[in-house]
């Protein structure tokens, strides 16, 4: 009689899912609005903290590549360089170190109010999505500055930064479906945040890695498996342009694998997600 | 009769519990210790870690049709909040079905997701879209939640500096501004003065006039007896009675589950609140005899185990109402012990109630044992027994000596008053 009918039994995959995330969609722009005016409420700097950061961080890895003479191609300033490479990098470290805590941040919802739990990782990174816009700002001060001028490939940009989103989106929906059961997590993102760092072309270029003759294949194929190599690279090729060429090979991987962990990380916090309430 | 909007089928819950095991999420480092013991000792690994299951919800079906205002009651542990999980759709059940015809809300908590550095502006929003508002909905009802909650000149404060009160009616004003077909509500009305409870009750009452469907947990019988045309009657996972509303409270009130005596305290943590330093090991309720006459002492007999080295042992206790569980009488704190005490201790004591103050009927007992603070509000639960155990007065004497009609007493206590200086002109 009534159109709107609701069967709750155990274990059915709940059809309407993807329907219901669209019905909830309200609820997944107020949950990323409350997380934006929260963010910084009582700081005396406020949003300047989005900008302060990934300076820091430009500052310092640039000055650690300046100090080990990492390659970097002709006619690019060093500072815009790795500027091309912090920004997607602190995007990435940050929505995937909120994403994986956002469920654990929120139990008090999971436990009191139905609602799609996708809902909740995917505001947190949508407002990481902002912080990087607004932190983007950085690399174009400082293209002006060095008076760089990017080519039409620049345009490309958008869909690297949506590369971006995938791997964080798929990876920290993975590690937040585990840290509902097993709170180890929480200690072991930072880590990966911090390696990562490092591990990930910020201070170097990838091609550093992939001609280096003492590095074994092996090692090569490795590196690429960082699915956020694919991410950065491609960065680099549509600021850079001309300048630098994709290694095809291990940018496929690391889409590919940026792509798995999408699928993978969907699968498990569907699977895992009709016990968030209980566990948590 | 229509179609039922909402129809529960064979419904069940199962948990496991695990003793030994305190905390409610795994380590990783447990899984794998686990797995490694496993390795080495072929056996299970019984008696270090023991699982039980736990059936929260047991077969339980039932049927209510469209406009019904159910209540849902029961004793603690009864099953009730795990039913209203289940019917919110927050947790999974294990078995069994549930259809629902029409757009359900939960309340099951006041204010939950509230923001306390958002604003009471933003804050209703925030609310609003997490019960299932839509944005344009609570833009709508905006003037009315706010005029609702009394909060007109707080808007724009933080919620942090709110005072309690207006907190919670805040809250409470959001959630009654919802327009479900189904509003699920547990045990709100807890909250807030008795000005603000009745209040919430009209609104409710309001809302179900408007031919929507309410569910209704509480242990609050008087707000069950106003608000519901219907009740279910839950009992260890399971419907024990459902009908209309007063027959089902009857059979509630009247049940003889009354325990009077049980050596089994220890490991029963369902009723129980409190830290756990010390905790009820026995209590025996007139040495075990289910009916107390009104007019003799009433004798508890309490033996309490010592877990962990505690600077003092107090013992309170009071006498609830049974249509409401709230406090009726007015006890001090008694010293058990007012020195240190060693975990590994067992204490017993006796506590004599005199009579002749209460009349027939049926009076849960709170039972507490703690530290006292200097003040009430500092003082430190070890363990608390709520409404487990009942006093439950029978008596056979009649009217002629009584003073009152023993099946049907006319309040709670009695008082023995003199009248002086008649004079008649």
């Amino acid at each position: 009689m009534s159109k709107h009918r609701i069967v709750i039994e155990p274990d059915t995959i709940n059809s309407n899912y993807w329907k219901d995330l669209w019905n909830f969609r309200g609820l997944f722009y107020f949950l990323a609005w409350r997380d934006i005016l929260v963010r910084y409420k009582q700081t005396a700097i406020g949003i300047l903290w989005s900008l302060l950061r990934p300076m820091l961080t430009i500052t310092v890895m640039a000055f650690i590549g300046w100090l080990f003479k990492s390659n970097i191609p002709d006619g690019i300033p060093r500072l815009v360089f790795v500027a091309a490479a912090t920004l997607p990098w602190t995007f990435f470290s940050s929505s995937f170190s909120e994403a994986s805590n956002s469920l654990v941040a929120n139990s008090n919802l999971l436990t009191k109010v139905y609602f799609p739990r996708l809902i909740v990782p995917a505001s947190t990174v949508i407002v990481c999505v902002i912080d990087f816009f607004i932190s983007f700002a950085i690399l174009i001060v400082l293209m002006v500055f060095c008076r760089y001028t990017p080519d039409i490939r620049i345009l490309f940009l958008p869909l690297f930064l949506l590369l971006a989103l995938v791997t964080s989106m798929g990876t920290g929906l993975y590690i937040a479906a585990l840290n509902v059961k097993y709170r180890d997590f929480r200690y072991v993102v930072p880590f990966i945040v911090q390696f990562g760092l490092y591990a990930s072309p910020i201070a170097f270029s990838s091609n550093d890695i992939y001609s280096n003759e003492h590095i074994p294949a092996v090692l090569k194929i490795m590196y690429s498996l960082n699915p956020m190599v694919g991410v950065i690279d491609g960065f680099r090729w549509c600021i850079f342009g001309g300048n630098i060429s994709l290694n095809m090979q291990g940018f496929i991987i690391s889409i590919g694998i940026s792509i798995l962990f999408l699928f993978f990380g969907v699968w498990y916090f569907r699977r895992m997600e009709k016990s968030f309430a209980d566990v948590i | 009769m229509s179609e039922p909007i909402i129809k529960v089928e064979h419904l069940s819950k199962k948990y496991i519990l695990r003793h030994e095991n305190a905390e409610r999420y795994t380590a990783l480092r447990d899984v794998i210790t686990n797995k490694v013991k496993g390795v080495f000792n072929s056996k299970p690994s019984g008696g270090q870690q023991s699982k039980e299951e736990f059936w929260a919800l047991n077969d339980v079906s039932f049927e209510i049709q469209q406009g019904e205002r159910v209540g849902i009651i029961g004793r603690n542990g009864a099953g009730k909040s795990t039913l209203l999980k289940i019917l919110s759709r927050i947790v999974a059940p294990t078995k069994g079905r549930i259809t629902i015809d029409g757009r359900a809300a939960s309340l099951l908590e006041v204010g939950t997701g509230f923001h306390p550095e958002l604003s009471g502006r933003e804050n209703i929003f925030l609310n609003g879209s997490i019960l299932g508002m839509s944005k344009k909905e609570i833009e709508r009802k905006f003037d009315e939640i706010v005029a609702f909650a009394e909060v007109e000149r707080f808007l724009d404060t933080p919620v942090k500096r709110y005072s309690s009160g207006m907190y919670v009616r805040l809250a409470f004003a959001v959630a009654a501004h919802l327009e479900p077909d189904i509003l699920i509500v547990d045990e709100v009305l807890a909250v807030g003065d008795a000005e603000f409870q009745k209040k919430c009750l009209g609104k409710m009452q309001q809302v179900s006039g408007e031919g929507r469907t309410v569910i209704f947990v509480s242990h609050n019988m008087a707000a069950v007896k106003q608000l519901c045309n219907r009740a279910i009657l839950l009992k260890s996972g399971a419907v024990v009675e459902a009908g209309e509303t007063n027959t089902v409270l009857r059979t509630y009130l009247s049940e003889p589950t009354t325990i009077s005596s049980t050596t089994n305290l220890l490991n029963d943590y369902k009723t129980r609140r409190g830290h756990g330093e010390v905790r009820f090991a026995e209590v025996t309720v007139n040495d075990g005899d289910f009916s107390i006459d009104p007019t003799s002492d009433v004798k508890i007999k309490l033996s309490v185990e010592v877990f962990q080295d505690v600077p003092s042992i107090y013992f309170m206790f009071s006498v609830l109402g049974s249509s409401d569980n709230l406090p009726i009488t007015n006890c001090p704190l008694l010293p058990i012990s007012e020195t240190a005490v060693k975990a590994g201790a067992k204490i017993s004591f006796e506590l004599v109630i005199p009579g002749g103050i209460f009349r027939t009927g049926f009076f849960p007992l709170y039972l507490w044992i703690g530290k006292k603070g200097e003040l009430a509000a500092e003082n430190y639960h070890y363990d608390c027994i709520d409404s487990l155990f009942n006093l439950n007065f029978i008596s056979t004497k009649d009217k002629s000596i009584l003073g009152y009609e023993p099946l049907n007493p006319n309040g709670l206590i009695n008082i023995d008053y003199t009248i002086l200086n008649t004079r008649v002109k």
